[in-house]
């Protein structure tokens, strides 16, 4: 643990406690929401207003700020979940659990944005709502893993348990990861390949990877907020009889 | 300067509704996934607190 300073370890410990962790996210959601906030209006001015319009596509292509940020989101919340799964399953942490569950509905609808913002996209672009092409086919895979893990959780009762269940098909499902992104390269598919994550110079004008980036980091907040809310009920419901619970309520009455 | 009215900005060039519908769909799942479990919390809260209250009786 040498190579960790040490005030990064305490904060994770202190993240670790029930208590610790509800009171702390309560008190850093307005500034969560307040960074969003700003990111979005910055993303979206840029994006719908600033930018011009694409030379072969018009203005359709403006719905690659949402499209393209929310196909990202879908990969890194579910590498996160996965993750976070994983150290539930190895080290028995109850937050890290409560994180992988809270995780899959944002991931899912990120998952389902892509998918409908694109199909709204392809239609007038490609002329068809819908290819079973490999892009679109992995990414729908995507969506049923996170379906899966929904679901899975909730027909377990005992939630520890349920835990570690999700947390091994999280775990499986990452293989998917690496085919949906490389899937445009892989396969010659319908869908375009990538512009902005390309080793050498990104192929797309700064005036519109800016507004892209913003919004790629405007969701990452987003993220980050709707977790941390699925998470503050996760955690009540699991620790309902816990002394730190019942304490807030009493405060809560007189 | 892109555009050059509100009206022109509206119509996207055309693509409006491909446009707009994406936009408003985003919103509202996005809405959707901070509201509920806020309310969801709030009720939970409520639940405990009337639960401790006929136990304190």
């Amino acid at each position: 643990m040498f190579l960790i300073p040490d005030v990064v370890v305490r904060f994770f410990h202190r993240m670790a406690s029930p208590p610790h962790f509800y009171a702390f996210t309560a008190r850093l959601m307005p500034w969560l929401v307040v960074i969003f906030v700003m990111l979005t209006a910055a993303g979206l001015y840029g994006g719908l207003y600033l930018a011009p319009p694409d030379y072969q596509q018009g203005d359709s292509y403006r719905i690659i700020y949402i499209h393209v940020p929310s196909a990202w989101m879908s990969l890194f919340i579910y590498v996160v979940m996965a993750i976070a799964g994983g150290i539930g399953l190895v080290w028995r942490i109850k937050l890290a659990e409560i994180v992988a569950i809270s995780s899959a509905p944002v991931g899912a609808s990120f998952t389902f944005i892509a998918l409908v913002t694109g199909s709204l996209w392809g239609k007038p672009m490609w002329g068809t709502w819908w290819v079973w092409d490999a892009r679109l086919t992995s990414e729908l895979i995507l969506l049923f893993l996170y379906l899966g893990v929904i679901g899975l959780y909730g027909a377990i009762d005992d939630k520890r348990v349920a835990s570690k269940a999700i947390a091994i098909l999280a775990l499986v499902g990452v293989v998917n990861i690496p085919i949906i992104h490389y899937s445009v390269e892989w396969w010659n598919t319908l869908h375009q390949g990538p512009t902005v994550t390309k080793m050498d110079k990104p192929s797309i004008h700064v005036t519109m990877l800016v507004p892209l980036l913003l919004m790629a980091l405007s969701f990452k907040f987003y993220y980050i907020i709707a977790m941390l809310q699925r998470a503050r009920v996760e955690l009540l419901q699991r620790e309902r009889n816990a002394q730190w619970v019942k304490n807030m309520l009493q405060e809560k009455q007189s | 300067m892109t555009f050059t009215s509100l009206s022109e900005f509206f119509a996207m060039g055309g693509y409006a509704f491909y446009v707009w519908t994406s936009y408003g769909l985003t919103l509202i799942v996005l809405l959707a996934n901070i509201i509920i479990p806020v309310w969801q919390r709030k009720q939970f809260l409520r639940s405990l607190s009337l639960k401790q209250q006929r136990l304190d009786k």
